[in-house]
């Protein structure tokens, strides 16, 4: 492990890593994988892209400045930036929340043990929720504040320069978003909230942003309709074959319903399920058809992919992708908008998009675990638990449960049709990320995937395996509910990293396909216990 | 002198007050932000606080009448707010020294709030009063609370600093003004304490100083350390709200206005003019993408598909 690091070393020059992720310094798993921690990899940065290391892997694509010249005219647009952050005209949107924790930190370290990557990481200093926030506390007091002796003697300083900004900007994608610290911060500090504002400083002032989450992510959902790629014709012919497999797969017709004017539902899946998950809204369809719901998918542009990255870092590409859902909704005039097993596009159409939608955009908009719940409960589908008699732990999606609130509806289900349920410790609003929040599911290069199977969902991990504890034998197949696209991907690749499908037999998979998996019509088996 | 002291005690009394309203109104005209909030909100409903839930967790939310209960945000607020309930279970460590430190304020705010009732009461009513029996329990009341304040707060104060120096977890964020804050505590308090303590036989009391200050009595004798010590604490009064110290204010905010605030956008007049007002800014963020020229207002920007080639 490197020293610790302390907030100047932000601004070193030279290009050692401020911190280094040592496997064997981590903390341990128990049981231990059988395989010894694989190396994580080194950060394999691209030809001409050098930069200054903050901790041995990247996910931004920053600029190369190679003059003076150029490293201070990237330190200017960040000032630039920075002040526009604290005006009401760019940044009305959260500037009352972003004053607060600017202003009333303590210092008291209460958030840090609360944070899954600090402790994950073998309490790496630089992950310390605090970290990231004092030193662009001290950049706000100084720059935006006015500065001077005496800000300098109150609150601090720090130099500014080309490698802080540029470690700054990677640092703002080392924290989830799941705000867990914020939970427990006795004043209201919300650490996540000055990540979250960092990374939106970078995009709409400079343009920096992983890849993933904008040029292939929202600039994509914008152009063609899913951060996928997939095109109107495209999701149409995905989702006919899943729905050919359905049929076959669970002897029930499975026919998906296009673009119904006046549904009562219009169900908005991520997209990604169709492509890597098909059973889960092949299992969806199965539902809704069985309970005779009137529904609909929408094959408008970005009607049939409720992710929304803007979320994690662009306000403006927030405000446009929930615009397009609300207005897809609108147009085919449904009763309402249903998002599927998602959990970010649950808190981002139904919780932070609330203020931006106004007149007829105002679609009423509910999540898929009531309308499943209600479902189930209703007596509505032939259910047989019995199917289903293998251990489910549940986990808990951040975006759905500590910030929106549905704890319960996913639990009604469970403990309906899942005989073995049994939760996760803790659970519910102070449970644990997964380690995948805020787009880290769908990053990866330069060592970025090791790193979030290793640090950032290490904790995850551990839940998992003390929930199975008591049946980790290989004979004894389990299954990890994760309702959430993003937290299901995260998943595959904790378990696949540490290898607890080999040596626990641990599968993973959504809410609505164990509901399918215990329809008495339905043929047995439609849980099939094979790694994907 | 004892003019300065009652001008400082004044003064400080005025900056306390104008400062602190004037943080909490800035707070409070800030645009309508975006929901944030963070779960569990106690004034859900009963049986969903007690997991966490929200009204999303009912079918059709928005058909469903919105409870919102006063009641379960006091039963947050008060034990949060006397008690600090939230470092308890999250940093007891911490919790042990900042507790005394801020009950000892809590305490010492509470003597000098009773202080000025007796005060104005003996104003009204002269002071006959005071040597009867009801006078004597006031009095003794307010001078124990007062004390056990003052002990509390400095002790708490030099547990925080020691705690600030011995944890390097601590230590690596303080800086010179957190250090300078607690010793401020303790030295204004410290010193008032003292003075008090220590002053000479038939000099003014707390309450004599306190009818003084009411009628601007300078004939009053207020010995030199404890008045030494009134115009610290003025000082440090003064200078709370100015700092982070303020929390008390921006607790407010973050609890009601950001973690707890969930109310839908649903039919709120007010809301449609806060976001009407809002999406009327003209934003000036540099990226290519975001399309904001200074003359386009957000509800340009956000109806503007940055990948339509009109739209570059």
């Amino acid at each position: 492990m490197t020293r610790r690091a302390r907030m100047p070393d932000m601004a070193r020059r030279d290009r050692e890593p401020l911190f280094r992720v040592d496997p064997a310094a981590l903390p341990p798993l128990s049981p231990e994988p059988q395989a010894p921690p694989r190396p994580v990899s080194p950060a394999r940065v691209a030809s001409g892209a050098e930069g200054y290391d903050l901790d041995g892997t990247r996910v931004l694509a920053l600029p190369n400045p190679t003059s003076p010249e150029e490293e201070d005219a990237l330190v200017r647009a960040f000032l630039s930036g920075l002040e526009k952050l604290f005006s009401r005209e760019n940044n009305w949107t959260f500037l009352q929340p972003l004053l607060l924790s600017m202003e009333h930190c303590a210092h008291c370290q209460t958030c840090s043990e609360a944070c899954h990557v600090f402790e994950s990481s073998g309490r790496a200093e630089i992950y310390r929720p605090t970290y990231r926030s004092e030193v662009f506390r001290r950049l706000y007091f100084e720059y935006v504040k006015g500065g001077g002796l005496i800000s300098a003697w109150q609150h601090g300083t720090v130099e500014l320069n080309w490698p802080l900004v540029a470690r700054l900007a990677e640092l703002a994608y080392r924290c989830n978003l799941c705000r867990r610290c914020a939970q427990t911060c006795p004043i209201g500090v919300d650490n996540g909230l000055i990540a979250h504002e960092i990374r939106k400083l970078f995009s709409q002032e400079l343009g920096i942003a992983p890849k993933e989450l904008h040029a292939a992510g929202s600039m994509l959902q914008l152009k063609s309709g899913s951060s996928t790629g997939m095109i109107p014709a495209a999701v149409k012919d995905n989702v006919q074959f899943i729905d050919e497999e359905m049929t076959e797969k669970t002897g029930l017709a499975a026919e998906t319903p296009w673009d119904v004017e006046g549904a009562d539902i219009l169900l908005i899946h991520n997209a990604g399920e169709v492509l890597a998950w098909p059973e889960n809204p092949g299992a969806f369809g199965v539902i809704l058809n069985a309970a005779g719901v009137s529904w609909t998918m929408s094959s408008d542009i970005a009607g049939y992919d409720s992710v929304n990255y803007g979320l994690w870092y662009d306000d403006a590409q927030l405000a446009r992708v929930a615009l397009l859902h609300a207005e897809i909704a609108r147009k085919l005039n449904v009763k309402k908008i249903v998002i599927g097993e998602c959990g970010h596009a649950h808190k981002s159409l139904l919780v932070v998009a609330d203020r931006l939608l106004t007149g007829d955009l105002r679609v009423p908009r509910e999540s898929a675990l009531t309308v499943l719940r209600d479902i189930v409960v209703s007596g509505r589908l032939r259910l047989d638990p019995g199917r289903n008699d293998f251990p489910v732990t549940l986990h808990d999606p951040c975006n759905m449960v500590r910030l929106m609130g549905v704890v319960e509806p996913q639990r009604e289900i469970l403990r309906r049709v899942c005989p073995q349920f049994r939760e996760m410790h803790p659970h519910g609003v102070d449970n644990y990320c997964c380690g995948g929040g805020s787009g880290f599911a769908i990053m990866s290069g330069h060592g970025f995937e090791d790193w979030r199977s290793d640090v950032a969902g290490r904790k995850k991990l551990q839940q998992i395996l003390d929930a199975f504890s008591d049946c980790l034998s290989t004979s004894i197949p389990k299954y990890v509910c994760a309702p959430c696209s993003n937290c299901k991907g995260q998943i595959r690749d904790l378990l696949a990293h540490h290898g607890a499908w080999k040596q626990h037999r641990i599968l993973y998979g959504g809410l609505a396909e164990l509901i399918v998996n215990a329809m008495a019509d339905v043929r047995p088996g439609f849980i099939e216990w094979e790694w994907r | 002198m004892t003019v300065l002291v009652y001008t400082a005690i004044a003064l400080g009394s005025l900056v306390f007050v104008i400062a602190s309203a004037a943080r909490a109104v800035l707070y409070a005209r800030s645009p309508m932000h975006l929901r944030w909030e963070l779960y569990p909100v106690p004034h859900e409903h009963p049986d969903r606080v007690s997991h966490g839930g929200s009204y999303f967790e009912q079918s059709e939310w928005w058909k469903q009448p919105r409870e919102r209960r006063f009641r379960g945000e006091l039963a947050v607020m008060v034990p949060e707010v006397l008690f600090l309930k939230a470092l308890r279970e999250h940093n007891p460590k911490l919790w042990r020294r900042s507790f005394p430190f801020h009950g000892g304020l809590y305490l010492l705010a509470g003597a000098g709030a009773g202080l000025l009732v007796l005060a104005a009461v003996s104003r009204l009513a002269g002071t006959a009063w005071l040597d009867g029996a009801a006078g004597h329990v006031a009095r003794w009341t307010v001078a124990g609370v007062g004390a056990a304040g003052l002990a509390l707060a400095v002790s708490g104060a030099l547990a925080l600093l020691h705690r600030r120096m011995q944890d390097p977890a601590l230590r690596a964020f303080t800086t010179a003004g957190d250090i300078f804050n607690l010793l401020f505590f303790v030295m204004a308090l410290g010193t008032l304490g003292a003075g008090y303590a220590a002053r000479p036989p038939g000099s003014a009391d707390a309450l004599g100083i306190a009818i003084g200050i009411l009628s601007w009595d300078a004939s009053v004798q207020v010995p030199r350390v404890l008045a030494a010590g009134l115009v610290a604490t003025a000082a440090l009064a003064a200078y709370i709200p100015l700092t982070h110290m303020s929390h008390f204010i921006g607790k407010y905010f973050t609890y009601h206005a950001i973690r707890w605030d969930d109310a839908p956008f649903g039919d709120s007049r007010k809301m449609s003019v806060a976001l009407a007002a809002s999406l009327a800014q003209r934003p000036t963020w540099a990226a290519e993408h975001m399309k904001a020229d200074g003359h386009s207002t957000w509800a340009d920007v956000v109806t503007t598909n940055p990948t339509d080639e009109a739209g570059r």
